[in-house]
């Protein structure tokens, strides 16, 4: 297990240096002089100069690379070019954020996913299967960002029971744990969730079909167990399957909130995400970019790690 | 073995296929002509590509006319059949050129990735070794972002803009595409008849050309049919945060976002582009799966 830890953790090391230097090369894929931003057109030359040296731009690009990244391991990670604020800052009050979303929408999806596709695995072509079927088409194919437009035009705009924007009341931007907050949670969550539903749907149908066809589900059956005991046999064989998707899903969310943290104004790092690419503000959408990518490697590799302890075949391949 | 021989072994096996693939097709249009949900679909994708072909002839209105007396008419209005939008555009008119854009930039990104990901799976699977790790390892590095990060971040760096837009969610899905390629491409290297071809004396690029694409394509493709839906999808969702088309070209993305800030006046207006976005999606989804189990293909 040990030895097997340490495989994965030599083979995330190079993908994390990897995702640190594509980061890195956002700044340069942008149109224009890294500066554009800073600088008035008509600055004189020297200051531009100046400047570049303050930014160390004038260094060559490996060396800009490797004395950034010097700064980003030890957490600085610049600051934002828009409000001059620390972009580590912004991110420690956007995360926690994004978190609960995505955590709400993970748990959520999951819930009705395992239940969707476990029901629909379990009874194969009965109309609850092609029920469940239709489900999981229906929340993978859906535009979630319009969903929850859906769902504000619905819930806030014709019932008025749920509020439309924000994550608590008066604009706050700190998660508590209230009925007001709470009440802000609900549509956010709601639309993120279609999407690890249709998913898990489909994952936990597949992986239950698998399993019952498989000889040893015969044999409990032989043996006289009753149903709900052999059930029991083949939840926990799809467990590491659908355990792996979760993960995924989690991490998928905390980086593909933007959609629907734009459309609720969710105080997160879509918030972030969104500011930073209308202001063209490079360090502030690297800082976050980079933080999010890093959070979905660990997670991957969290979940490689667990889906080994729970079944050690996993481990020998 | 002389040229003659592997030309003529090659024609041999040329024709071989040729008549196992007949039958293989009759099958797979026997099986489809059977399927309600697929041909529905299909005759759904048709009307929509061609009424996004057909817009100039088939809208009622200039898509571009704003009248400020006309602004955000509810569904049903007189001569505006499903309302105006925030500017007094008819958005029937709206939706139906809307459609050129939004199809395009979903459709070409999958298309692109196909060509650039089916090329380095097919090369990282067949030569395999460290040509393989270096392919494959670099891949690796884009599937640790989740797409919309992707897309995001490679379309922020870039700016607003269809061709920005279309060359970041090529990137997007180059790395799935790869990896399905590649993984199909290794079990085909180790088939029989590829040993065959290679005794019989076929260079490395017949190999390819004659053996293994033939039987990679297939899977291949219908992988890439169902990354569409998500194409759309993701292409829609970046007009919708100002990364793709601008103003005031019609796309259902923008639109969704423009419309946003009159939801309170005209509620279900502003949820029509997401209809078509959504109705498409779908149909790509359920004509994907269609093909999938008519063609019998495992991925």
């Amino acid at each position: 297990m040990t030895a097997y830890i340490l495989r994965r953790l030599l083979y995330v090391l190079p993908i994390a240096l990897g995702v640190t230097v594509l980061v890195f090369s956002l700044v340069h894929l942008a149109p224009g002089d890294p500066l554009n931003a800073v600088v008035a057109p008509d600055a004189p030359k020297e200051v531009v100069e100046q400047l570049k040296r303050d930014y160390g731009f004038d260094k060559p690009l490996p060396v800009q690379y490797f004395i950034w990244l010097g700064r980003t391991l030890t957490g600085d990670l610049g600051t934002s070019v828009a409000t001059g604020r620390s972009v580590t800052e912004a991110l420690r009050a956007a995360v926690p954020n994004t978190l609960v979303l995505a955590a709400g929408a993970s748990l959520l999806g999951f819930t009705l996913g395992c239940l969707f596709g476990g029901i629909a695995g379990y009874y194969q072509g009965t109309w609850i299967d092609k029920l469940s079927t239709a489900i999981a088409i229906t929340g993978v194919s859906i535009p979630h960002y319009w969903l929850g437009i859906v769902l504000v035009i619905v819930f806030a705009v014709e019932l008025n029971t749920l509020p439309a924007m924000g994550m608590g009341p008066g604009g706050s931007s700190a998660w508590a744990w209230d009925i007001e907050h709470m009440k802000h949670l609900v549509l956010p969550v709601v639309t993120l969730s279609v999407i690890p539903m249709g998913i898990v749907t489909r994952t936990m149908r597949a992986a239950m079909a698998e399993i019952l066809s498989q000889e040893f589900v015969q044999t409990l059956r032989a043996k006289g167990l009753r149903s709900y005991q052999v059930l029991a046999h083949v939840v926990k064989n799809a467990a590491p399957t659908v355990l792996a998707v979760l993960g995924l899903q989690l991490g998928y969310l905390m980086g593909g909130s933007i959609l629907v943290e734009t459309v609720f104004s969710w105080p997160g790092t879509g918030f972030l995400l969104n500011d930073a690419i209308f202001r063209r503000d490079i360090p502030l959408l690297q800082g976050t970019i980079l933080v999010l990518a890093m959070f979905f490697v660990v997670l991957n590799l969290m979940v490689d790690i667990l889906q080994s302890a729970i079944d050690p075949r996993m481990a020998r391949t | 073995m002389s040229q003659a021989t592997e030309t003529s072994a090659a024609m041999v096996d040329a024709a071989q296929v040729a008549a196992q693939s007949r039958g293989y097709w009759k099958t797979v249009w026997l099986r489809l002509r059977g399927d309600k949900v697929t041909i529905a679909c299909f005759v759904v994708l048709a009307l929509i590509v061609l009424s996004a072909v057909l817009a100039d002839w088939l809208a009622p209105a200039d898509p571009y006319k704003t009248s400020m007396l006309k602004r955000l008419k509810p569904i049903g209005t007189e001569g505006f059949p499903l309302g105006t939008d925030e500017l007094g555009r008819d958005m029937l008119s709206r939706l139906l050129h809307g459609g050129r854009l939004s199809l395009f930039m979903g459709i070409v990104p999958v298309v692109y990735a196909l060509v650039i990901g089916g090329a380095l799976g097919l090369v990282a699977g067949f030569l395999g070794g460290r040509v393989n790790m270096l392919i494959m390892r670099t891949i690796d590095v884009l599937y640790a972002f989740p797409s919309v990060l992707l897309a995001v971040a490679i379309s922020g760096s870039l700016g607003a803009g269809v061709t920005n837009a279309i060359v970041s969610l090529t990137v997007v899905f180059v790395p799935p595409i790869a990896r399905v390629t590649e993984s199909v491409t290794t079990q085909v290297r180790s088939l029989d008849f590829v040993d065959a071809a290679r005794a019989s004396g076929a260079g490395t690029f017949t190999i390819i050309r004659v053996h293994v694409l033939s039987n990679v394509l297939g899977p291949v493709f219908i992988y890439a049919t169902s990354l569409i839906s998500v194409s759309i999808i993701l292409a829609a969702g970046l007009s919708f945060l100002g990364l793709g088309t601008e103003p005031p070209h019609p796309e259902w993305g923008l639109m969704l976002n423009t419309l946003r800030q009159s939801i309170y006046v005209s509620p279900w207006v502003a949820a029509l582009p997401g209809v078509m976005i959504f109705f498409t999606s779908l149909s790509f989804n359920l004509m994907s799966d269609g093909l999938r189990s008519a063609m019998d293909v495992r991925l």
